[in-house]
C-alpha cells in the first residue's frame, strides 16, 4: 500500500522532497498557499555563484515533481493527531489522512520598511533585493533610470538585535555580490559600493565572484554598516555610514540604494506551527530534533522538516536537505511505521 | 518622498494623550532662553481651551544638565524627579506634562529604569521619604508640553486667525521641523511619530496649514549635544553641528523652523549669528536669517497674539519678514518695549545679517 504523505510548501524543499518521495513510490500531496509553485524561486531573475537562470533550476524541479498532486491556492485549516497518522482539513475542503506531514515552509524576506532609518518605503530610490532581482526578470523599474552610483547596504534584517533578527541569512553576501556585477553589467558607468560587516561568503566559487566583482568590475566594499539615509533636494539619497577599515564617518550620494533584506520565519509557517504545536527556537524558526543528526525531524514523530522552515539555507543546501528529509520519511515510513504492535517503543527509541 | 510610507510610521507611533487635568512644570532655561513660550503654553491651554492646567512654584529643575554633564549622582537625580512626582500627587493630579525635552528624556529614562530595577525603584522612595517626607507617587501618563499642543492641534486651527500660508502668494510656508534628541531617539514608542519620522511637530504644521520640509540632515543635532557646548573646547562641534544643518537645509528655501526642545531654538537662532557675522553666509532671503521659533511661538502666532508678548524680539535672528509673509500686523516702535512699556534695551546691528 502506497502511504500518504502531505507536503506544505511548494518552494525548492517542497518540490525536490516531493520529487523524490514520488520516486520512492509514495503517494505525495503538494500544497502551496501562493497561486504558483516555485515560492522566492519563481520571483528571482539569476542564482549565485554562476548566475544561472532561476527559471531554469524552476523548470528543472517542476519537470521532476510532475505527477504529484498539487493543490495550489491552499492552506491548511485543520490538523488532527490520529494514533499514527495526520487527519488534515485543507482550505480548498479536501481532507488528507496523511501518514507522514512533511514542513517545508521556507522564509519570508525581512521587511525593510522596519529599518526606519533607511527609508524603504518612505525615499523614492530606496529599494530591496528583491525588487532589484523582479527588475532584472522585467527590465522595468522606474526606480532605475540609468543609476550613477549605487549602493547595497548587506545585513538588512540579518544580525541585528535591534531589529529582533539575530541570526545570519546566509545567502544576503553573495547575492549582492551577484546583484552588483550584474548592476555594474547593465550600467557599465555606474560606481557601485557594497556596505558590509563581515563578508560571509563560504560555497564553493563565493570567494571567486568576490575577487570579479572587485578586479573585473571595480565594485568598492566599504566595511562599515550604514547610518541613515535621507533625501536630498534632487530626489537622490545621502547616505551616512562608518568605514571602519579607515576608521572615518562616511557620507556619499547615491541614485539607488538596495538593501539586503534577510530571511526571515515564514509567517504562514508558523501558523501550520501553531496548529501542530510544533517547538519554535528563540530565532523564530522550527526546532529539530538534533541539530547534527536530525535535522529533518521535527519533535513530534511524523512531522518532518526541509529548508529554510529549520533556518536560513541557500538553495543547494535547501535542496539536499529536502533529498534528506525524503530519506527520513521513508526511513520512518518502512521501519517505524508499519509495526503497529511495537510503534510506540520503535518511536522512544528511533525517532 | 513617499508621503504614504511616513503616514503608515506614524500611525504605528501614536501614544494616549489624556485630554485635560494636567500637573505642568517649566524648564530650568526656557524662561531665560525665550521668556513668554510657557507662558503662552499655559493661556492657550487654560483660557483659550479652558483646560485644567496646574503649576506650583515648589517644583524644581529636574537635574537633566548636571546628569547629562556627570555632575551628580544618578540616585541624587532621581530623588529630584521623585519628588517632583511627588507634588504631581501631592496636588491631585496624575498627569505630568513637562515643558522641556531634556527633562522628559530623563523622565522616561528614570520611569524605565525604575520598572526594570525595582530596588532602585525602592531605595528612591526611601530617600524621598527621608529628605522630603513625601509620599512617593509617579505619573500615569508622562506627557511632554509639545504632545500636548500636538494633541490640541485642531483646536487651535479652529481658533486660529491665520494660517502658516504666505499671504501674498498664497502658497503654505515652507517649516522645518527640528524635534529636541531626547524627545523620541532613546525611546521611540514615548514619542508622536517615533524617532526616525517624528510627528509631533509635523502634525501641528500641517493642521495650522504650513508645509513640512524633509532634508537630509533633518536628524542631525542642533548643536546643543550637552558635552559640545557645556565644555568649552568643544563648542566649534556645536557651531559645525549647526552649520551642517542649514547648509543641507538651504536649497528647499524654508521660511521658519519649529522645534519643541529648549536648547534647539536657541542654537538654530544664535549659532546663524556667528556663521554670518565670521563667514557672511546667511540662509534666508537678503540677507536674513532663517527664523526658529518654539511649537508655543507658532501656536500664538497662528491664534493671533501680538507678537511682541510672544517675546518674538529676544530671537536673534528678526520675525519681521516672516510677520510680513503671514500678515500679521505688528507696531515695530513696540518691538523692545517690555510689560510696562519700559525699553527693555536694543541690540547692536549685526555686520552681516539683517535684523
Amino acid at each position: 500500500m502506497k502511504n500518504n504523505i502531505l507536503i506544505i510548501g511548494g518552494g525548492p524543499a517542497g518540490l525536490e522532497a516531493s520529487a523524490q518521495l514520488q520516486r520512492m513510490g509514495y503517494n505525495v500531496i503538494l500544497i502551496e498557499k501562493a497561486p504558483k509553485l516555485g515560492g522566492h524561486l519563481a520571483k528571482w531573475d539569476r542564482l549565485f555563484p554562476d548566475s544561472v537562470p532561476a527559471d531554469e533550476v524552476l523548470g528543472g524541479l517542476l519537470r521532476s515533481a510532475e505527477g504529484v498532486k498539487c493543490f495550489t491556492d491552499t492552506d491548511v485549516r485543520a490538523i488532527n493527531r490520529l494514533d499514527k497518522s495526520y487527519n488534515v482539513r485543507l482550505t480548498n475542503g479536501i481532507t488528507v489522512l496523511s501518514d507522514a506531514v512533511l514542513v517545508a515552509s521556507g522564509f519570508d524576506l525581512f521587511d525593510a520598511v522596519k529599518k526606519e532609518e533607511y527609508g524603504y518605503g518612505i525615499y523614492d530610490q530606496v529599494m530591496t533585493n528583491a525588487d532589484l532581482e523582479a527588475y532584472f526578470k522585467t527590465g522595468s523599474d522606474k526606480r532605475i533610470e540609468n543609476p550613477g552610483r549605487i549602493g547595497f547596504a548587506h545585513c538588512v534584517g540579518s544580525r541585528d538585535e535591534k531589529s529582533g533578527c539575530r541570526s545570519c541569512s546566509k545567502v544576503c553576501c553573495a547575492t549582492a555580490v551577484k546583484q552588483a556585477i550584474e548592476i555594474k553589467q547593465a550600467f557599465p558607468k555606474a560606481e557601485v559600493y557594497c556596505f558590509y560587516m563581515d563578508l560571509r561568503l563560504f560555497g564553493r566559487h563565493y570567494e571567486d565572484i568576490y575577487l570579479k566583482a572587485q578586479k573585473e568590475y571595480g565594485v568598492r566594499f566599504i566595511r562599515g554598516r550604514l547610518a541613515e539615509v535621507s533625501e536630498n533636494y534632487d530626489g537622490t539619497l545621502q547616505v551616512k555610514a562608518e568605514d571602519t577599515v579607515a576608521g572615518k564617518p562616511l557620507k556619499v550620494t547615491l541614485d539607488l540604494l538596495v538593501l539586503m533584506s534577510g530571511m526571515r520565519p515564514s509567517a504562514s509557517g508558523k501558523a501550520i506551527g501553531d496548529l501542530l504545536e510544533m517547538t519554535v527556537e528563540e530565532d523564530g524558526y522550527f526546532a529539530v530534533r538534533s541539530g547534527i543528526a536530525a535535522g529533518q525531524r521535527s519533535p513530534i514523530p511524523g512531522i518532518f522538516l526541509a529548508g529554510a522552515a529549520t533556518g536560513p539555507k541557500t538553495l543547494p543546501e535547501t535542496l539536499a536537505d529536502a533529498r534528506a528529509a525524503a530519506m527520513e520519511i521513508d526511513r520512518y515510513l518502512t521501519e517505524i511505521f508499519p509495526d503497529a504492535k511495537n510503534y510506540k517503543q520503535l518511536v522512544r527509541e528511533r525517532w | 518622498m513617499i508621503y504614504e510610507g511616513k503616514q503608515k510610521i506614524w500611525s504605528e507611533y501614536q501614544k494616549e494623550i489624556p485630554d485635560d487635568h494636567y500637573f505642568y512644570v517649566r524648564s530650568c532655561i526656557r524662561q531665560s532662553f525665550f521668556p513668554a513660550s510657557e507662558a503662552t503654553f499655559l493661556d492657550i491651554t487654560r483660557n483659550r481651551l479652558g483646560k485644567d492646567i496646574f503649576e506650583t512654584e515648589h517644583h524644581t529643575t529636574c537635574g537633566g544638565i548636571a546628569y547629562h554633564s556627570d555632575t551628580i549622582p544618578q540616585e541624587t537625580v532621581m530623588t529630584i524627579i521623585a519628588r517632583q512626582f511627588a507634588l504631581m500627587a501631592k496636588n491631585g493630579y496624575e498627569n505630568y506634562v513637562c515643558s522641556c525635552i531634556t527633562s522628559f528624556g530623563l523622565y522616561c529614562e528614570t520611569m524605565e529604569t525604575w520598572r526594570e530595577f525595582p530596588e532602585l525603584e525602592a531605595k528612591i522612595r526611601e530617600n524621598l521619604w527621608k529628605t522630603c517626607k513625601l509620599e512617593f507617587a509617579k505619573p500615569k501618563f508622562l506627557i511632554h508640553a509639545s504632545d500636548l499642543i500636538y494633541k490640541y492641534r485642531n483646536l487651535i486651527a479652529a481658533q486660529a486667525v491665520r494660517k502658516l500660508v504666505n499671504v501674498h502668494t498664497g502658497e503654505p510656508l515652507k517649516v522645518v521641523e527640528h524635534i529636541g534628541c531626547h524627545y523620541s531617539k532613546m525611546f521611540p514608542s514615548k514619542g508622536v511619530g517615533g524617532a526616525e519620522y517624528p510627528y509631533v511637530l509635523t502634525g501641528m504644521i500641517e493642521a495650522w496649514g504650513g508645509e513640512i520640509v524633509d532634508y537630509p540632515e533633518r536628524r542631525h543635532c542642533c548643536g546643543f549635544g550637552f558635552r559640545q557646548y557645556f565644555i568649552k573646547g568643544n563648542r566649534g562641534y556645536s557651531l559645525s553641528n549647526t552649520h551642517k544643518k542649514f547648509e543641507s537645509m538651504e536649497p528647499f528655501k524654508p521660511d521658519l523652523i519649529i522645534t519643541n526642545c529648549p536648547g534647539c531654538p536657541y542654537f538654530l537662532d544664535r549659532w546663524q549669528y556667528v556663521i554670518a557675522e565670521s563667514t557672511g553666509k546667511t540662509y534666508g532671503p537678503d540677507g536674513h536669517g532663517i527664523p526658529a521659533l518654539t511649537y508655543e511661538e507658532v501656536a500664538g502666532l497662528v491664534m493671533g497674539y501680538d507678537p511682541w508678548d510672544l517675546g518674538l524680539q529676544t530671537h536673534q535672528i528678526g520675525p519681521e519678514p516672516l510677520l510680513d509673509k503671514m500678515g500679521v500686523e505688528y507696531d515695530p516702535a513696540k518691538k523692545y518695549l517690555g510689560k510696562n512699556g519700559k525699553n527693555i534695551g536694543e541690540p547692536l546691528p549685526c555686520t552681516c545679517l539683517k535684523g
